[in-house]
Parts: structure tokens; sequence; C-alpha cells
């Protein structure tokens, strides 16, 4: 553990344990410091106590969750157990996973006042801290809108500036880029970047997505089942974890070190040669096109006095190929899955799908009955209810029943979000074992590399790119994996075994 | 967007209650039916035709039961148009004009309260409402504030819990067990929200500050708006604008001063929807 002084560390843990009501240890024995200015990357796998180890540095743990808690936490120099989660909101501003439940009010402008005003702050001060977090995350435009017409990545924004508004001195963010697109990612990374940066906020972000955060991170905290198990610098934890493409690529390569950016893994490899362009792609025959099992024809969503969602979307699909659907937020990839699912009628084309199954982006929304056994008989919480297992593990289960179901055509939308990457891969890995037509529509380049054979990529609510994931996401800038980033396309690598054959 | 959604909260408030004020008052027929034709073309202009219509599917039912019941448990009224059974409990069943007639103004009174309630909740800024709530008492307000967004949340919940029962192959659920599904996760939800509104700083117990905000031209309009109409309805209780019984026999006389009531009514109601300059923020 880093030697801080906890009177002036941003949060400090100290043995601390913990345990919900009726539930077993879900953090033990932590002990931890993050100095002021700092930004700490939390890695570990789904169920290993992030989540909680942020709730319980916001004080919700355990004076709104309950439960058995020892040791001391202390954050801006307020012991959480003298001071709730309210008075603690004056020194820490928190995001958790779901923004859906974390926008209060009817507008955005009463969002980001909400916080200010139970701050305390003066009529003034209060518009101006408006102005100022709607400004940092681009949300100018957006003031005036209700909440309820926002997208998920849009919400999430709202929620991460009515966090920053009170311009606290310590950050909590759970997985703050998992609704979010690659660039919608990024840019909100910069802007965590610059407040730690430029107004020194302490920051704690619980992220899968390590290979976006790492070279953002001054520190990693590691955690398995509810214990510290790493506390170092990132590239000492990466060169041991080899958690990030890169590094896989390093070492089967057999280079030396672990990079922990893009550009670092540039410097250590020779000049490779370009990426090929995406070739067009090839015009189908009628009879290919009335063979097809799934044939999405000149499809319109025109939403009643809103955008047009879907601009003459076609895309045919045949049984064995695995497309993984991406663009930016807003591109139309849910509206075109709930579309072949029959969720949503176009208001011109034609759509023909035999059987489809689709998976939603919220995945609990599928197990409605008593127990989780009534849908799945087998499965190892069969006798519990679905809201007593963790998000993770209903996720799990949800997905499991769309799998288990006999269709000619399996939809999944955002299946990986939330997913560490062992989970991520294992259903990459179960995807290709499947038959018939297998969408799945992802932010997730890596996880589009692992198990697709064809990447559309959709913009202005049609496909404006449709080939090989190496012709797809090698030339990307954003809608690329790490590995064809460094290696700048060459050969057409995406993942790290592709990429060390390249440089063998 | 429509002048009346420019309007600061507490104005575009009192204009709704204002409104709804008039039925509240009134029995007389020919007044409840302008008000309901004055909140179909007040609905078109702010753009909330269809929120209206929406709850005219379930209003009108209502109100149809409203008129069902009187009618039948009613002993008042002298003209007998259907002569039912005689009943141990209740006695001879007969169902009246004036029984009826009585049930349609209540119906009528109903949806026109209805229709006043879909202006404040679709044109009125609820966070402005519940601001000038939590000043005056801060716990009803956080009640409030939880209630209102958890409604939203649950709606969409029931949507979305409906779709994902709709997309594996035969599958599809009933309304009701919808319905269970999210009443059993509205605890979640209420639990996810509240520890959203703890780590907002809810529970410090700070009153929000007093906003300055200049009176626009629609803030106006609907202020006198909303003055007229509360004058026209102390007319209706003072009896002014023509009188209204059921029984024993039906009276409702349209005098020149109910004809005058009503093109009052119509101009106060719909004057200010007339100016649509600077309505969108």
């Amino acid at each position: 553990m880093t030697a801080v002084d906890v009177r002036v560390a941003a949060l400090a843990f100290d043995g601390v344990s913990y345990r919900y009501p009726g539930a077993g240890l879900s953090l033990e024995d932590v002990s931890f410091a993050v100095e002021p200015g700092e930004l700490v990357l939390l890695a570990g796998a789904s169920g290993s106590g992030k989540s909680t180890l942020l709730r319980a540095a916001c004080g919700l743990v355990p004076h709104f969750h309950g439960g058995t808690f020892a040791g001391r936490v202390q954050c801006g120099g307020l012991d959480t157990r003298e001071h709730g989660p309210a008075k603690l909101a004056a020194v820490v501003g928190t995001l958790f996973q779901d923004p859906e439940t974390q926008v209060i009010m009817g507008t955005v402008r009463a969002e980001l006042a909400f916080p200010l005003e139970n701050l305390g702050w003066s009529a003034p001060a209060v518009a101006r801290g408006v102005e100022e977090a709607a400004l940092a995350l681009g949300l100018g435009g957006l003031l005036d809108r209700p909440t309820h017409e926002l997208s998920g990545g849009e919400l999430q924004r709202v929620a991460l500036a009515a966090a920053l508004a009170g311009r606290p001195r310590l950050l909590l963010l759970d997985e703050p880029t998992s609704q979010l697109d690659p660039v919608a990612g990024d840019e909100l990374l910069g802007v965590l970047r610059r407040l730690n940066e430029e107004w020194g906020t302490a920051i704690v972000l619980a992220e899968h997505r390590l290979e976006r955060c790492l070279p953002a991170a001054d520190r990693v905290i590691e955690l398995r089942a509810g214990r510290v198990v790493a506390d170092e610098d990132p590239r000492t934890w990466l060169a041991r974890t080899r958690a990030t493409p890169v590094a896989k690529l390093f070492a089967l390569a057999g280079l030396p070190g672990a990079p922990v950016t893009v550009k670092e893994a540039r410097r250590e490899l020779p000049q490779l040669p370009a990426a090929p362009a995406p070739h067009e792609p090839r015009r189908l025959s009628r009879r290919e096109r009335r063979d097809a099992p799934l044939a999405v024809e000149d499809v319109w969503v025109e939403l009643r006095d809103g955008p047009a969602v879907l601009r003459g979307a076609t895309l045919h699909a045949f049984a064995g190929e695995r497309i993984a659907l991406m663009g930016r937020n807003g591109a139309g990839k849910s509206t075109l899955l709930k579309a072949i699912a029959g969720l949503i009628a176009p208001t011109r084309g034609k759509i023909r799908a035999g059987s489809v199954a689709l998976l939603t982006q919220h995945p609990g929304d599928h197990l409605m009955h008593e127990t989780i056994g009534a849908d799945l008989p087998d499965s190892e919480f069969a006798e519990r209810h679905p809201r007593d297992v963790s998000g993770g593990e209903r996720q799990r289960s949800a997905l499991q029943l769309v799998l288990d179901a006999r269709a000619d055509t399996l939809l999944l939308d955002e299946p990986t979000r939330g997913m560490d990457p062992a989970r991520r891969d294992a259903l990459a890995a179960r995807l290709c074992e499947r038959a018939g037509v297998v969408v799945v529509a992802t932010h997730d380049a890596e996880f589009a590399a692992a198990f697709a054979t064809r990447v559309v990529l959709l913009g202005d609510g049609r496909p404006v790119a449709d080939a090989t994931p190496a012709e797809v996401l090698a030339g990307g800038w954003y809608f690329a994996t790490q590995v064809a980033r460094v290696l700048g396309g060459a050969g057409g690598a995406l993942t790290p075994e592709q990429g060390a054959e390249v440089l063998k | 967007m429509s002048p009346l959604h420019a309007t600061r909260a507490a104005v575009g408030g009192g204009w709704c209650l204002a409104l709804a004020a008039v039925p509240l008052c009134s029995q007389h027929p020919a007044v409840l039916i302008a008000v309901l034709a004055i909140e179909a073309i007040a609905a078109l202009a702010a753009g909330l035709g269809r929120e209206l219509r929406r709850t005219a599917a379930w209003g009108v039912p209502f109100a149809v039961v409203v008129v069902v019941i009187n009618a039948l448990v009613t002993r008042d009224g002298a003209t007998v148009v259907l002569r039912g059974p005689s009943l141990p409990w209740p006695g001879q069943i007969d169902i009246t004009l004036e029984g009826i007639a009585y049930g349609g103004v209540l119906g009528l009174r109903i949806l026109a309260i209805f229709g006043t309630a879909v202006f404040l909740t679709a044109a009125v800024d609820p966070d402005e409402l519940l601001r000038s709530l939590r000043r005056v008492s801060l716990r009803s307000g956080v009640t409030a504030a939880l209630a209102m967004r958890l409604f939203g949340v649950l709606r969409r919940d029931a949507h979305r819990l409906a779709d994902a029962q709709r997309c594996l192959p035969g599958g599809r659920a009933s309304r009701l067990a919808i319905m269970r599904a999210v009443t059993a996760g509205a605890l979640d939800r209420a639990t996810d929200i509240a520890a959203t509104l703890e780590v907002r700083g809810f529970g410090s117990g700070v009153r929000p500050p007093r906003m300055h905000r200049p009176w626009s031209r629609h803030d106006y309009a609907f202020a006198a708006s909303a003055l007229a109409l509360l004058a026209i309805a102390i007319g209706v209780l003072a009896g002014a604008w023509g009188q209204f019984d059921a029984y024993p026999r039906l009276s409702a006389p349209i005098t020149p001063a109910t004809v005058i009531a009503i093109a009052a009514l119509f101009v106060c109601a719909l004057l200010p929807f007339a100016d649509r300059r600077g309505i969108v923020r």
C-alpha cells in the first residue's frame, strides 16, 4: 500500500470488511489510500467487489445498504461511519452503472442544479455551476431537454455532469463507459483526465475495458473475492498480468516489455504496411437475396414527431454468418435488432426472418418469473429469484436463456456490457459454435474481432461498411481493436494471436 | 412546445388549476362541454393531442361506468325510462332520465378534470413545481420527486418487460404478469433512485435557493387567463351564469348569461395560446 497520510488523503480505507445483509463477505480487510489528484483504476472480475468498494467510499455502505461493516473509510477527511452519503456528497461525486436510475429530475438543467442546491449554493452559483458542468461534458445543447428523451449515452453524460457539478475532491465511477460508443467513451476519459490534471480531482474508476483507461491511470488496485490482491503502478501491473491486448501481443511475439499505450507500443515495432482499404461488398443475386434466411430490405423506421432512425437499411445474412453490428450511439443498431425481432414495425421496407431470439440491452427483463429455474431449470441459480442474484449473474442467466432458444436467428444487443474479459471470451467461443445467423450489436471491437465473420458498420441509419472483420476493424480509427491500432492494420491482424503471427 | 410549456411552472400550474376550478364549480352541461372543447383545442395548440387521446382512452370508459352506477343507485328523478326488478336490499330499481343525466354530468366533470391533469403533467415543468414544493416542505418534496421519477421509470420498465417477453420464439406474457413483475421490481427501482438522491446530497436537508427569473409575456398572459378563469368559476358558484338542477326534473336553461360565460371561457382560456413568440428555450 502506498504510504499516504489519511488526514490529507482523498480516500482512505483501513482494514475494511463488509457483508451485505444475509450474504457472504463482499469486502475483506481492504486497506489503501488515494492521494489528492490521483487517478486509480479498480480492476477485477465481475463480482470481485469493485462496486461494493465504491459504495463504501461514498457512504452508501453501510448507511444505505445496512449489513455488517468493520474498519474505517475516510473520504475527504470525513469518516463514513460518522457522516452519511448526503454529507459526503460535498466532497465526493458518484456515478453508478445504470444511468436510468441516476437521473432524478425532468430536465437536464434541473438535474445538474439539484446537487448544487443540496450543497446550499446561492442561486447565481448554481446557475454558473450548471453552465460549467454542461460545458465540461458537452451538454450545452441538451440543457432544456427532458431527461426521458435522452439516450443511454446521453443519460450517462448527464449523470456524470451531475456528479461533477459540485466540484468534488473525489470522483467515484463505476464503469462509466459501459453505455458509450468508442468515440464517446474516449471523450469521457479525456474529460476525466482533464478534471484530474487541471482541477486535481482524485478519481477512482472501476472498468473492464482496461486498455482504454490504463494510459490515464496513476495506479491499479486489483480486487479478487473482495480482497486487494495488487496495488501497483500500471506498468508493473500490466507486465505481470498481460491484461490488455497489446501486452498479450508483445508476450506472444516474444517482445520485451508491456506497453501501456498504443503510441508506446508502436515505438517498439518496425514500420509495417498499412491496412488494405475495405472492398465494395459483393452485390447479391436476386436468388441469393431470396434465399437468405435473414433479409432486411430497404427498411425505414421513422419515429412519430421524431427522426428517421433507420433510413433504407438493407442487410442479408446466411446460415453460419456471425455479424457484428457496430456504430456510434444512436446509429440505429438497437432499432434494427428490434425491427428484425418484430418489436418495432418498419414504416417502410420489409424484413424476412425465421424464428428470432433477441437479448435486449436490459438482460434482467428476460427473467420475469419467481425463480430463475422457471426459465432455466438447470441453472445453478434455479432456486433463486432473479433479483436475489448479482447483476452479472442475472446477465449470464438471461444470456443463457436466449442462447438456448431454438431460433434461426440470434440477436444480441450489447451482451458484453459490464462483462469481464474472461466471460467475454467464453461468450465469443460459444457464438462461434452456433449454427444459424448471429447478429450482435456491440461497441466492443475486441469482442467483435473474437466472434464475427462479418462486420456491419451503421451510420446515418443504414450500413455504411459491410465486410470481413479484418477489412473493417483493421483500418478503423475508433472502430478498431487495440492490436489493429498498434499494427496500423498490417496483415488485417485484429487479435493478439493474429498480430503475433504478423510480427513473426 | 407551446406558450404553456414556456410559462413558469407556478403560473402554468395555476392556470391548470383555474381551468379545473370551472368543472369543479359548475354542473351545467353546456359549460362542461365548453371546457372539454377548450381542452381539445388547447391540447392541439400545445401539441398534446396524443396525450389527451391517451387519457380519454381510459377516462371515457371510467365516465361511462360513473353514468351507469349513478343511474342504478339513484332514487331521485321523476321520469322513469326503465322499470327494473324489486330486489331485497336495494328495493325497486328504476332507471330515471334525471339519474342518467346527472351521471352524465358527473362523467363530464371527471373528463374535464382529467383533461386539465393532462396539461399539468405534460406542459408544466415538474422540476420547477417540485422545487417550489421543496422550499415549502423538504420531505414532501423528496417524496413527490421520487414518486414522479419512479412513475416514469416503472412505465418504461413495463414497456421493456413486455418487449423482452416477446423476444423469444413463441414468448409473450399477459398484462397481469407484466404488472406483477413491475410491481415486484418497484421496490428495487425505488431503492436505486433513493441511493442516487443520497449521493446527490438530498438528505443534507438544505432548502433550494430562490431563483429569480424575469416574467415573460407568456407568464403574464397565462396569469391573467388563470385569474379570468377563476372569476368565471366564482361566477358559476354565485349562480350568475345559469343554474343546473337534475332532480326531480332536469333543468339546464341556456340563458344569455350562460352564453356570455361560455364565450368568455373560450376567449380567456385560449387567447394565451395564440402568441407563439419566444416559446422555445
